[in-house]
This record gives C-alpha cells, sequence and structure tokens, in this order.
C-alpha cells in the first residue's frame, strides 16, 4: 500500500470510530444516485449509471450463438467488466484483472440466480440461440463499483429491445419488443472498518475498509452475496445489513423504474 | 450492408450534408472526477471518450527520458461500438496502428522537455463508432490535454476527406466509407499553423486532388478549432477570484 494511502486509511479510522464519514453523510445513505438510460445508438441496450462522482457505461448487445450443451434450448449471457485506464489513478491497460473479474462476476450473479431474464426465450432453432452480452464499461471509479455496476446493468436490460430473427441473421428495425424481465435486482454493498459498517464506501473509504460485504436483492429474497478482505463479519451485523439493504433495495428500484 | 448505388444525389449527401459539410460535433471537456484530464466529443453518430493522466513519474522507469517526458497513447474500441456484431475486446491490429499515430501527433505539440522522467497517457474510448474514430479521437485527446493542464504549441484537429462517386468530400461517415470506391484521408493539423502531424490514405488520388483535399481539412480544422475553444471555456472561466473550474456529469 502506498504512503498516502496508509495516511488517509488512518485519518479515515480516526474519522469512523467518532461517528463520522469522510462526506457529510450518514452511515447508511447513498450519495447521489442517477440512471440513464439509452445512452448508446450502437447497442441493443445501454444506460450510465452514477453514485456519487463514480460513473459505469453498460451496454447490452445480442448476438447469435450456440448454446452450452447441456442446455441445448436456453440462451447464454456472458458479463465482462473493463476498469477503463483513465478511470483510477492505480488502473493500468491491459487484460481484466482479478478485480475486473471478481466485479463482473458478481453483477452477473445477481441477474442470473434471480432468474429475472427467461433464458429459454433466447432459444431460436436447433443449435442456435441469443447470446446476450453485458460490458461494463467503468469510467470514473469514486468507490462502490458494485453497486453502481449493478445499477447501470440493470438500466440497460430494462432499456434493450429484443432483435428479430430471420433467415438466421439478427434484424434490428422495425418494431421491436422489449427484453422481458420478471423483476428488478439490485446491489448494496458495504464497508466495515473496526466494528463499523457503513453503505456506499467511497474510494477512500474502500482503501481503508477492511472488509466489504456486497447483498443482492430482489423484493424481500437475497440473490447473491460477496463478502471479500480479510476483515470478518458476526451473524448478527450480516442479518441487520441485510435488512438495511432490502430498503435500501426499494430506494433504487424506484430510482430504475422512474 | 445494403450497398446504396449513389451516395451523392443532386449534391446532397445520404445523410442531408452538402460536400464541404462536417457533420454536427460537440465537445465537452472535464467530465470524469480521477482522469488529470477529459474530454467526451460526438461527432455525427461517432461517440468519443479521452482522458489523460500525468504528467506523472514515468513506470516503468528504464522507458524514462532524462530530458524529455514520453507518450504513451492507447486507442480502444469498445465491443458494443459498432452498429453490427458484438465485438472482441483488447488491441487488435488496427488499434496498435492508431494508437501509434495518436503518440505521434501529441508527441510533436505537447512541450515533453518541460517534464523529464515523467510520463503522460492518453487513454481513449470508442464508445460508438460511424466512421471517422480516430480524428474525433485525436480532436478530443486535444481537448483532454489542454483540460489536464498540460502545456502545447496548439491544439489539434482532424478530420477525414474522402472521394465519393469521384466527388472530394469532407468528414466521411461509415456507410460513404465503406461503400464508396473512392480514397479516404485522415489528417490532423495543428491549428495554427497547419502543420500536418497525421497524414494517412488509401484509395486513388492524383496530385490536383490533394490540394482540394488540404484546403477542404484546412477550412474545417478552423471551425473544429473554434468548437474545442468553446468546450474549454464552458468549463474554464475567469472570475473576480481568478480562475474557476466547473465539472460538466458525462452526458
Amino acid at each position: 500500500m502506498s504512503i498516502m494511502n496508509e495516511l488517509r486509511r488512518g485519518a479515515f479510522i480516526d474519522m469512523i470510530k467518532t461517528g463520522k464519514r469522510l462526506t457529510d453523510r450518514d452511515f447508511y445513505e447513498y450519495r447521489d444516485i442517477e440512471v440513464k438510460k439509452g445512452v448508446l445508438a450502437t447497442a441493443d441496450g445501454s444506460a450510465l449509471a452514477r453514485i456519487g462522482d463514480t460513473q459505469v457505461l453498460a451496454s447490452v448487445k445480442f448476438t447469435v450463438g450456440e448454446p452450452y450443451p447441456d442446455r441445448p434450448d436456453e440462451g447464454v449471457f456472458i458479463t465482462n467488466a473493463e476498469l477503463v485506464a483513465f478511470a483510477n489513478p492505480s488502473y493500468e491497460p491491459g487484460p481484466p484483472n482479478e478485480d475486473a473479474i471478481e466485479l463482473a462476476r458478481v453483477v452477473d450473479r445477481g441477474i442470473r440466480s434471480s432468474e429475472i431474464i427467461d433464458l429459454k426465450s433466447f432459444y431460436l432453432e436447433e443449435g442456435k440461440v441469443l447470446m446476450m452480452f453485458i460490458d461494463l464499461w467503468i469510467l470514473d471509479d469514486q468507490g462502490n463499483l458494485s453497486d453502481t455496476s449493478a445499477l447501470a446493468a440493470m438500466g440497460a436490460l430494462l432499456n434493450t429491445k429484443l432483435p428479430k430473427y430471420e433467415d438466421g441473421e439478427l434484424v434490428r428495425e422495425g418494431d421491436l419488443e422489449n427484453l422481458k424481465l420478471s423483476n428488478i435486482v439490485t446491489e448494496h454493498t458495504f464497508g466495515k472498518v473496526a466494528d463499523k459498517t457503513f453503505i456506499d464506501p467511497m474510494l477512500d473509504e474502500e482503501i481503508a475498509a477492511e472488509g466489504k460485504i456486497t447483498f443482492g436483492v430482489m423484493d424481500d429474497k437475497i440473490v447473491t452475496v460477496q463478502k471479500s478482505g480479510w476483515q470478518s463479519f458476526t451473524k448478527d451485523e450480516v442479518f441487520s445489513l441485510m435488512d438495511i439493504a432490502f430498503k435500501k433495495h426499494s430506494e433504487l428500484k424506484s430510482i430504475l423504474t422512474k | 450492408m445494403e450497398k446504396p448505388d449513389k451516395l451523392i444525389v443532386n449534391g446532397k449527401r445520404l445523410d442531408g450534408r452538402g460536400v464541404d459539410d462536417l457533420r454536427p460535433i460537440s465537445i465537452h471537456a472535464h467530465v470524469l472526477s480521477n482522469a488529470d484530464g477529459s474530454a467526451l466529443i460526438r461527432w455525427g453518430n461517432n461517440l468519443v471518450l479521452a482522458g489523460v493522466r500525468g504528467p506523472r513519474e514515468c513506470f516503468p522507469r528504464h522507458m524514462a527520458d532524462p530530458f524529455k517526458a514520453i507518450i504513451r497513447a492507447k486507442y480502444e474500441m469498445t465491443p458494443f461500438s459498432s452498429k453490427e456484431e458484438h465485438g472482441r475486446s483488447g488491441p487488435n491490429r488496427r488499434s496498435i496502428e492508431i494508437s501509434k499515430l495518436i503518440r505521434h501527433v501529441f508527441e510533436n505539440v505537447v512541450l515533453l522537455e518541460k517534464y523529464p522522467k515523467s510520463q503522460i497517457d492518453i487513454f481513449i474510448e470508442i464508445l460508438q463508432s460511424d466512421g471517422g474514430t480516430r480524428c474525433a479521437a485525436i480532436t478530443a485527446a486535444s481537448v483532454a490535454l489542454a483540460d489536464a493542464g498540460i502545456p502545447m504549441k496548439d491544439m489539434v484537429q482532424a478530420v477525414a476527406v474522402g472521394k465519393v462517386n469521384d466527388e472530394i468530400v469532407l468528414d466521411l461517415n461509415y456507410i460513404e466509407d465503406s461503400a464508396s470506391d473512392g480514397a479516404d484521408v485522415p489528417i490532423a493539423v495543428a491549428g495554427r499553423n497547419k502543420d500536418i502531424l497525421l497524414f494517412q490514405m488509401d484509395g486513388i488520388l492524383d496530385k490536383s486532388q490533394f490540394e482540394e483535399v488540404f484546403s477542404k481539412v484546412f477550412k474545417a480544422a478552423d471551425k473544429i478549432k473554434e468548437l474545442q475553444t468553446k468546450a474549454l471555456e464552458e468549463v474554464y472561466f475567469a472570475t473576480e477570484k481568478g480562475e474557476v473550474k466547473k465539472r460538466l456529469p458525462l452526458y
């Protein structure tokens, strides 16, 4: 860890112990949230999500592909995250690192395990299915990429038009149907320092955080969890954070459907 | 894609432009919080985001030049940027070549000797592409460098000229570029003296047609330069207390 990060970490830990965060907000309060849908003309669905100064662009795009051999009647979707080199001073250009892969997988799991997309509806013909790419382009990382990315992905899915399949090709002209979604999933991340937990860590809080936990929520169900960092969580903490995640879910859901 | 028979009918192109018209261009500077400088350019249906980092200590150190800064440029097409299929991410032969030429453009105008042993990174993401992305990228990168406060001899403008149905036409879009059997000539120039900083060409032109190419590029560059200046003036303006910075949200 760089010396600057070590100093920032020290300052932040001192603050949080006295019950204060880096900016003037409550321990369980998000920064300002905004979702703009339909920002890309070349994608089948897109959205730009912003939590504070963190900005993530999501694209949904279909191609024709082959199904997995064990699920011949189901379509496929792949989630990919790119930490663009200008988005954070510590990023370097190159293939996805472990953070990018973890991020993509956590967002993917929320959408996949909630089963909000009927992958059987992606079946085209024998050996041919729709393949859906969800690309998450991290443009500005000021912390809490998972919640912002999940929000961008969900916004893009809500904005997605299904191309038509004609003579073995995808057609994107004329009246297109919206992608059917049976529900909405949001993700909520908490940081932990000493025995204090807080939602929506911004970048300096993330650097200081010893542990993080993310909950994917659909109505009153948890659909994915990811705990990372060396710090442990008690069972009581997990349960109380879940309750907060459920409350925050309806907040974010209303922003998404606005 | 269907190949249209005629790309120019009665002096009008398929998108309604005349042969000397640029597509609508809008530029916003300082759209990101973590990059030292940034710019978003919307050029017709192209959407390009440029971010600059630096000058900072050169890493790896053996790359450092004891007398001046080095520039690294990376031009990248996102896999969702084309109207066609979902592409692959990561560099390919085309993007590696374009990145190299973009680096050379800015090695000319940036006052590198002011920052020995440093590096300046220019990262360019093509979010949406419709022909002429390298020119949009260079135009945006120039604004992003200015936004980062990096001293330059001049701002850089770029635009492509091509031959369509035997006419010299400004600023080809994707259909014109791919459907025409003519030439495609992307050019970048320094704003004030019109020194040529990027010059590529494919197709067939005779020498006299190059006269026309350059005169169209120089005229268009002046218009683009005005837009660059406007983008910077939107973000940086003087007050009684001195210079004030205001950040614009993306989109």
